[in-house]
């Protein structure tokens, strides 16, 4: 993998990329890496998604990568200009991790949770099938997408490197 | 469209301010409790994007040892105590004179001990803050936490995540003597609290 045709996704953002490259977001802690996939037509999109909902958002113009329910839609949208279709997407999830254990949890500290809830919820909207997924637990991970193969690497501190 | 874009210089140096004071008397702690000499830096308050806050302690990916706890009361926000993990094993050392067994993980106790001195630091910066401002602040229980930089730092950026993709922090960096113990402490108050730290000071707010 050379890094020429690295696509960086930062927190709160989102990107697509087609037949070659990968698509790479780094220190998902509570948020969540979405990626979606159409194998016949290599187009693949990932989204660092921040928060669950934006009804929450109290910002002037909303930034779409950043919400559940705002991202989602997006990623298939600029997917779908690309020559994907909704109905042969597949997704996988990684992240959601609840990074620090406090006594009397309220929610902000569920976050994790819940927005890997609010991704599913969008996805089943969608009928987009889950095929993998790595969440919860309580580490930082750092995910990989290949868009030619469509598998998504996982890396923590704490365990290693995975593939799904 | 963020709020705080227009702080007005003499309001960023009252922030300063409170870096000041509150990691003054954290740094005097931390240097009780070593019975070694810390020095700080003049605090930095800075609006940054998400992405920067993070390169601000070496990059999303850096493996950080962080101590995390939320202040509540009058002016809530989150504090995190951040140590590179080299100087956290020299810290260790320097205070129950724990030999460093293995570079990469840490025992039941050292852990303890880790999670302590955060608590003791955080308290003393809160308490100093509480005092100038006369303001209720209170720390919770403080969580410990060894991982990547943005997955830690993420977590104190959700309550300026609803309001844009910057967040406010004050950002205080300690050294003692060359290099051996090295670390940050954040400060990021809600989005809402800036405004009562101000008039609490008597500054009019943003």
């Amino acid at each position: 993998m050379s890094l020429d045709n690295l696509i960086k996704v930062g927190m709160a953002d989102l990107n697509v990329a087609h037949h070659t490259g990968v698509l790479k977001t780094t220190g998902l802690g509570s948020c969540v890496g979405v990626t979606l996939f159409d194998s016949r037509t290599k187009v693949a999109g990932m989204a660092h998604v921040m928060l669950p909902s934006s009804d929450i958002a109290r910002e002037g113009t909303i930034n779409l990568a950043k919400y559940a329910d705002t991202a989602i839609p997006e990623l298939i949208a600029r997917m779908e200009k690309l020559g994907a279709t909704v109905n042969r997407m597949e997704a996988k999830l990684a992240g959601g991790a609840q990074m620090f254990a406090f006594a009397g949890n309220n929610d902000t500290m569920r976050i994790g949770p819940r927005n890997v809830e609010s991704c599913k919820e969008m996805l089943k909207k969608y009928g987009i099938p889950i095929k993998a997924e790595d969440t919860g637990a309580n580490f930082g991970r750092t995910i990989e997408f290949n868009c030619e193969s469509g598998v998504l690497v996982i890396r923590s501190v704490q365990q290693g490197v995975k593939e799904i | 469209m963020n709020p705080f874009v227009d702080l007005a210089d003499f309001q960023m140096d009252v922030l300063k301010e409170v870096g000041n004071i509150g990691a003054g008397h954290a740094a005097t702690a931390l240097s009780t409790l070593l019975a070694k000499p810390i020095d700080m830096l003049v605090p930095k308050v800075r609006m940054l994007p998400f992405e920067e806050i993070c390169e601000s302690v070496g990059g999303a990916e850096t493996v950080v040892l962080a101590i995390f706890l939320r202040v509540e009361g009058d002016a809530p926000g989150n504090m995190f105590f951040i140590i590179h993990l080299e100087s956290a094993k020299n810290m260790l050392q320097d205070l129950i004179g724990l030999e460093v067994q293995n570079e990469e993980t840490y025992s039941e106790l050292e852990l303890s001990a880790l999670n302590e001195i955060g608590n003791i630091l955080a308290g003393s910066y809160l308490s100093s803050l509480a005092d100038f401002t006369q303001l209720n602040m209170q720390p919770t229980v403080p969580s410990l936490a060894i991982d990547m930089a943005g997955a830690i730092l993420s977590y104190g950026l959700l309550q300026f995540g609803e309001m844009g993709d910057q967040a406010l922090l004050i950002d205080t960096k300690f050294l003692e003597g060359e290099n051996e113990v090295q670390g940050h402490f954040f400060l990021i108050p809600d989005p809402e609290s800036f405004g009562k730290i101000f008039s609490a000071l008597g500054v009019g707010a943003p």
